[in-house]
């Protein structure tokens, strides 16, 4: 189980607010595209989840705990750069997360407990698809092959959540498209919660059962930092039927767009 | 006619022309020495390298008539003692408090401002302190190396661990890992390469403070050597000992640049691709 209920959250800095009065429950296993126009607070949001931010008010609760304000193994998370350690080949990349768990002094495994760990990751990485290069170092990987190393790694500690921060934006579209390919089995099969923060609307569309659009409703002109950004739609795309807009009266026509997006990604 | 940045030399060009700028120093010293000489035969300012030559046997092979030592090598001993224990020292000391304020905002806000102080104090200044409190044996040499170059390796070490991106360090806590997990294998293996990078550049200022504690107070040592000789105006001393300090540190310098690459291929990705 990973239900996360967040309420009545609002994220300020100083004068500025990022965020107001943001009040959603997501159910266990779901996965939550956001999207956005930039700067308007989605990665905040998301950082919120993590642990990397606390909230300036508000609780957000994990399973009905609140949620630590540090991160931690039960939130896996996947950047868009950076995730992986540059000074670590692609097994040892993985192999550390076990290390972590399992060697709180040296963090080295050695030996049996080293072997046992090894074959755990290197199962990770058969089923990212990068057994052929787990002695390379990450700079020797392409993009898409480092976003797949990221993945596997953020998957041994089985963490309840899966939190992405536009994980693909850097890739090309026929890299992305793959990865799509790689990420709803990986969800389906291991039932986490995943957030992925994405700008791109066909991703969105494609890989979520739900889809949350962060946007400031309200604009003071002269105090542009005056109002957050609020949940402005919240559809549910887990449905085959047309996508219903929870909490606004004007529907839009969204599903032929999120089944046009189906059809072209097969996978997805 | 191509322009002049596109010029790029080959390989072989390239040694020839690392050679040529020597080899025109060398001849020039020879002619303006041979000219002296001529001048006045009992010059002592630019002496000919064969009396150079035979003054460098003489202190590496016949022992000193007062203590039975091999001048020379009782001498490079002596100094790379200090030296290596100085920089050894210095390295524990940046690694330690470099990755500690680096990766710690509680310690950077308590060490970082005095560290930044301590860093300004001029070593020099302060050596006759050393010299009051240690006593004139090896410690206060040594001391004054570490003081030397300590600051500036807890300052570049302590920027390059704030540097580590922040995606890493919040990646290796949802992997689970503790603050000490997080120094032992994600900050201090990152640190090294540049650590090694931060001795090569302490090298210079190593020697200077090395050779600055010696000229003032030693029984042994290349500086001291060169300044207890200076009173005789011993050039042919002391051209061939600092000749001979200088290829110590520039192969230490070499020493240091092929440990971090092969210990640390991750790290020179990019220069191997250039």
């Amino acid at each position: 189980m990973s239900e996360i209920r967040v309420h009545n959250v609002w994220m300020e800095y100083g004068d500025q607010v990022v965020l107001e009065s943001i009040s959603l429950d997501i159910a266990s296993g779901a996965f939550v595209s956001v999207v956005g126009p930039s700067g308007c607070g989605k990665s905040t949001f998301l950082r919120m989840i993590l642990g990397q931010e606390r909230p300036t008010r508000g609780i957000i609760t994990l399973d009905g705990a609140a949620l630590p304000d540090e991160p931690g193994p039960d939130r896996g998370v996947v950047f868009q750069r950076y995730s992986v350690f540059p000074h670590l080949n692609v097994l040892q990349n993985v192999l550390i997360a076990f290390e972590f768990a399992e060697s709180s002094f040296t963090a080295k495994l050695f030996g049996a407990k080293r072997q046992a760990a090894s074959e755990k990751a290197e199962a990770l990485l058969e089923a990212v698809g990068l057994s052929e290069h787990i002695r390379k170092y990450p700079s020797a990987l392409s993009g898409g092959q480092q976003q797949r190393l990221a993945i596997a790694q953020a998957l041994a500690r089985e963490p309840k959540v899966l939190l992405l921060d536009e994980p693909f934006g850097a890739l090309d579209p026929g890299t992305r498209a793959q990865m799509h390919a790689l990420i709803k089995p990986l969800w389906r099969d291991r039932g986490m919660t995943v957030i992925m923060v994405t700008h791109d609307l066909k991703e969105a569309f494609g890989l979520g059962t739900r889809l949350l659009a962060f946007d400031r409703p309200r604009i003071d002109p002269q105090a542009p930092e005056r109002y957050g950004a609020r949940i402005i739609y919240d559809l549910d795309l887990s449905r085959d039927g047309p996508v219903p807009v929870l909490g606004f009266s004007r529907p839009i026509e969204a599903s032929p767009t999120s089944q046009e997006t189906k059809r072209s990604m097969p996978h997805a | 006619m191509r322009r002049a940045v596109n010029i790029v030399p080959g390989s072989g060009t390239r040694v020839l022309l690392a050679l040529l700028p020597f080899l025109l120093i060398a001849c020039l010293y020879v002619v303006v020495s041979a000219e002296r000489r001529a001048a006045n035969p009992g010059d002592k300012l630019l002496p000919p390298i064969t009396e150079m030559a035979t003054s460098m046997d003489r202190l590496a092979t016949e022992p000193d008539r007062r203590s039975g030592d091999l001048t020379l090598w009782s001498d490079t001993v002596a100094s790379l003692q200090r030296l290596f224990i100085g920089l050894g020292a210095a390295a524990a000391i940046g690694l330690v408090l470099g990755l500690t304020l680096g990766l710690l905002p509680v310690a950077s806000a308590g060490l970082s401002p005095l560290v930044a102080v301590v860093s300004m104090i001029p070593p020099m200044a302060i050596l006759p302190v050393l010299f009051i409190v240690f006593g004139l044996g090896e410690l206060s040499k040594v001391v004054l190396i570490v003081i030397g170059i300590a600051p500036f390796l807890v300052r570049d070490l302590a920027m390059t661990v704030a540097a580590i991106p922040s995606e890493q360090i919040v990646k290796a806590q949802t992997l689970g890992a503790s603050t000490w997990q997080l120094m032992l294998r994600v900050a201090l293996p990152q640190a090294m390469p540049r650590l090694i990078e931060a001795l090569r550049l302490s090298l210079g200022p190593a020697f200077l403070f090395l050779i600055s504690a010696e000229a003032i107070a030693a029984e042994s040592g290349l500086g001291y050597r060169i300044f207890l000789v200076r009173r005789y105006l011993a050039m042919d001393v002391i051209l061939p000992y600092v000749a001979w300090i200088t290829l110590i540190a520039y192969l230490l310098d070499w020493l240091l640049a092929r440990l971090a690459r092969r210990a640390f291929p991750w790290a020179y990705v990019q220069e191997a691709r250039r």
